[in-house]
């Protein structure tokens, strides 16, 4: 299956979809980032990967750069209501909202309202499948560009 | 020894004491008469000769050839007759790390085994059973609870409320700018001070974080890489001021390097100069504390990482070897350091593979600081280790399981005969835990070691001929991983070259698709789900600890005498530069109050910084 977008006008190409998949801060642990990136990959999507460390900055300037579609942030460090919504900020900035943002990790129950209220499409929390995040951009990002 | 050999009278009174169907008059007939007494020997003696001379305690050895002949009889008629009756649940069994579990294991499989080669005595080379003769007969495992969180304030708290409760030593963990060596008003520090340990910026922090511990009358561990000189530093900082000289101090720090750039990825500098340091630190500690462990090999995140058990083994062990080796080339002598070497497991659920690791671990390092190095000091040879149970194993769902998943893999590590264990807390998977959360934890392992029994038996699962075999096996596997790794140049040439990351993201990969594929249960995620948990009261950091901890560093760096710590950063510089040993000039600039900051910063300037290349 290679899912694509659906382009308006029916004779140009459609393309796959991009997705950014990011590691910002400080936070080392790697291992959900790199299945995802992979399962992502394996279901015909444009995975870039930002490999670790990455400040916000860094990571939207990726994002435009890439010209992807979506960024999926990997927190597994308590810091996700720091950096969401430095990214989610930065995007505006740039005038870039069109870029959807969603993320996964060690993530409360608690902080996923405000997260979304913020503008995060989707939070997917520790024990979520993979192909529960591919359903996800199935249903969400596909044909919307 | 079987029993229709004959038997010294050693060999009788070790059977008399230890048989379970007599245990009870021995102690009487300790009680009656004198320990030692000719008395209490006969009378051990003529017990040990009734149980002799009952007919079902002397059943001749059957030869191995009427073993097989029995078994391939079995086989055919009960094994195969059942399997026809009920068919097994799987076409094969693996253990978790894909070792091929036959339908029997039988004496069979043990006629390689040399008992006194490859088993032997706890206490004595291979180490098989296990470190110390009398195991946790002399002393229990330390319960070592990892704590940190917030500001050193917070975590003070917490470190006196766990000794409060029965803790014997202490574990700090460290914020992720503390591990990455930034201080706390750092850009790259936003949103991260305090959240994944407790916030150190200065001495100023190490000082309230230890404040009312007598550092004499604990041991501290200290989960910290790449900035571990710094800690360390600090840490015997502290002490000196309360008074306690440095060789007094016992502890461990982490300081392993090379797992970081294999699975935690908290580095500063590339790998060459940061296993420079913690061979700096090494020889510092080998002639300066004698009670510290300078560096605590750790499979820990290698497994949490994704790989399986044989592969935490293998490239742990590598790593270790890797170690010596950089230590011999410094000059040192292997049995000056070694002794002080430390080790860290992640315990998982595969029951008897995790006790298998356990003791395959000890027989490959003992053999190969005996065979490959040369050690002479049987202390070289031993393998001693501090365990944690599997974070990586813990569901958000259904979280009270967790409890459950924590106390049989705690029991893993004790049967494996760990030395210290930390058990972890049900709520890992949303946050740190709480402490109600870390005291049910704590109580589990206290439950382990005061009501089971275990702690009364050393080794118990030797000679269980699944156990023998599987250490054999899971030894076998992770000396293939070591040749292989040797044939690569060595773990910082296999590091650099990304060996190991890639089979650890393969196996996690693997892992995933086995979960999704409903291939490896989970209880409560992949089956067995309710609709909803009910929510677990969670640990919150105070949002105000960064600002506070800001206030704290301005107020230090206000304080203190600038051209000293100027002067002692160029010292630090310097010892970088020449291949002089950097512990005292870096302890030198904490106790001028410079900070883990620009100490790191130094090592950044000196040595470059280092970034992982974004493969998946």
């Amino acid at each position: 299956m290679s899912p694509t977008a659906q382009s308006p006008t029916a004779s140009k190409k459609p393309r796959k979809l991009r997705i950014l998949v990011a590691k910002p801060g400080l936070d080392g642990h790697d291992r959900g980032a790199k299945i995802i990136a992979r399962a992502l990959r394996d279901a015909g999507y444009e995975v870039i990967y930002t490999g670790l460390h990455q400040t916000p900055e860094m990571i939207v300037s990726a994002a435009i750069q890439e010209d992807v579609d979506a960024i999926g942030l990997s927190i597994m460090s308590g810091a996700h209501m720091t950096h969401f919504p430095a990214v989610l900020e930065l995007l505006e900035k740039q005038g870039a909202t069109d870029i959807r943002l969603f993320g996964g990790g060690i993530i409360p129950d608690e902080d996923i309202p405000e997260l979304k209220k913020r503008g995060v499409a989707e939070i997917f929390t520790p024990g979520t499948p993979t192909t529960a995040v591919v359903d996800w951009i199935q249903k969400n990002l596909e044909g919307k560009r | 020894m079987c029993e229709g050999e004959a038997a010294t009278s050693e060999d009788v009174r070790m059977k008399s004491k230890r048989g379970t169907k007599t245990s009870r008059r021995p102690t009487a007939a300790k009680r009656s008469a004198p320990k030692g007494s000719p008395r209490a020997k006969a009378k051990r003696v003529a017990h040990a000769r009734r149980i002799r001379r009952a007919p079902e305690e002397t059943p001749k050895e059957t030869p191995k050839e009427t073993i097989g002949g029995a078994l391939r009889a079995w086989e055919r008629d009960v094994l195969e007759a059942g399997k026809q009756k009920l068919p097994l649940r799987r076409p094969a069994f693996t253990t978790d790390s894909g070792i091929p579990i036959p339908d029997l294991t039988t004496p069979l499989d043990r006629s390689h085994e040399d008992y006194l080669r490859d088993i032997g005595f706890p206490g004595s080379y291979p180490f098989t059973r296990g470190p110390q003769a009398s195991m946790y007969r002399g002393r229990l495992w330390t319960m070592r609870q990892f704590a940190g969180f917030g500001a050193p304030e917070d975590t003070n708290r917490r470190f006196h409320y766990l000794l409060a409760q029965g803790m014997t030593g202490l574990s700090t963990a460290f914020d992720m700018p503390a591990l990455m060596g930034y201080d706390c008003d750092h850009p790259m520090s936003r949103g991260e001070v305090g959240k994944e340990g407790v916030a150190v910026s200065s001495l100023r922090d190490f000082e309230i974080l230890f404040a009312g511990i007598p550092l004499d009358q604990v041991t501290t561990s200290m989960t910290i890489n790449a900035s571990a000189i710094v800690a360390l530093c600090m840490y015997i900082a502290v002490a000196e001021k309360q008074g306690i000289p440095r060789a007094k101090l016992g502890g461990t720090l982490q300081a392993d390097i090379l797992k970081e750039y294999i699975a935690q990825k908290e580095w500063i500098v590339p790998p060459r100069p940061a296993v420079r340091l913690v061979v700096d630190m090494i020889e510092f500690c080998a002639r300066e504390m004698p009670r510290w462990n300078p560096i605590s090999i750790s499979g820990y995140h290698i497994r949490e990482a994704g790989a399986t058990g044989v592969q935490e083994l293998a490239f742990t062990l590598a790593d270790g070897l890797g170690y010596v080796e950089e230590c011999l080339a410094r000059g040192m002598k292997v049995d000056d350091f070694a002794p002080r070497l430390s080790f860290f497991w992640d315990v998982h659920n595969d029951f008897f593979e995790e006790i298998a690791k356990f003791r395959a671990a000890r027989r490959i390092w003992a053999r190969e600081l005996r065979e490959r190095f040369g050690a002479k000091d049987p202390r070289s040879w031993l393998l001693r280790t501090h365990a944690q149970t599997a974070g990586v194993t813990l569901t958000a769902q259904q979280p009270y399981n967790n409890v459950v998943r924590v106390a049989i893999q705690g029991l893993a590590a004790v049967l494996g005969g760990t030395q210290s264990l930390h058990t972890n807390s049900l709520d890992e998977t949303y946050a740190l835990p709480t402490e109600e959360a870390v005291t049910l934890a704590l109580r589990t392992q206290q439950i382990i070691a005061y009501e089971t029994g275990v702690d009364r038996v050393v080794d118990p699962l030797a000679g269980s001929y699944y156990v023998e075999q599987l250490t054999d096996e899971v030894e076998r596997r992770a000396r293939d991983y070591l040749r292989r790794i040797d044939e690569m140049g060595g773990i910082v040439r296999a590091v650099e070259e990304g060996y190991p990351q890639k089979e650890i993201a393969e196996s996690a990969f693997r892992h995933q698709r086995e979960v999704e594929a409903g291939d490896r249960v989970i209880v409560g995620v992949n089956r067995f789900q309710v609709a909803e948990s009910e929510p677990i009261e969670l640990l919150k950091i105070d949002e105000r600890v960064t600002r506070r901890q800001q206030e704290r560093l301005a107020e230090v760096k206000r304080e203190r005498d600038s051209a000293k710590v100027a002067l002692a950063l160029r010292g630090v510089a310097e010892a970088c530069r020449t291949g002089r040993n950097t512990v005292e000039p870096v302890l030198a600039a904490v106790n001028a109050y410079a900070t883990l900051g620009e100490v790191c910063d130094v090592f950044r300037e000196a040595f470059g910084t280092y970034r992982e290349a974004g493969n998946f």
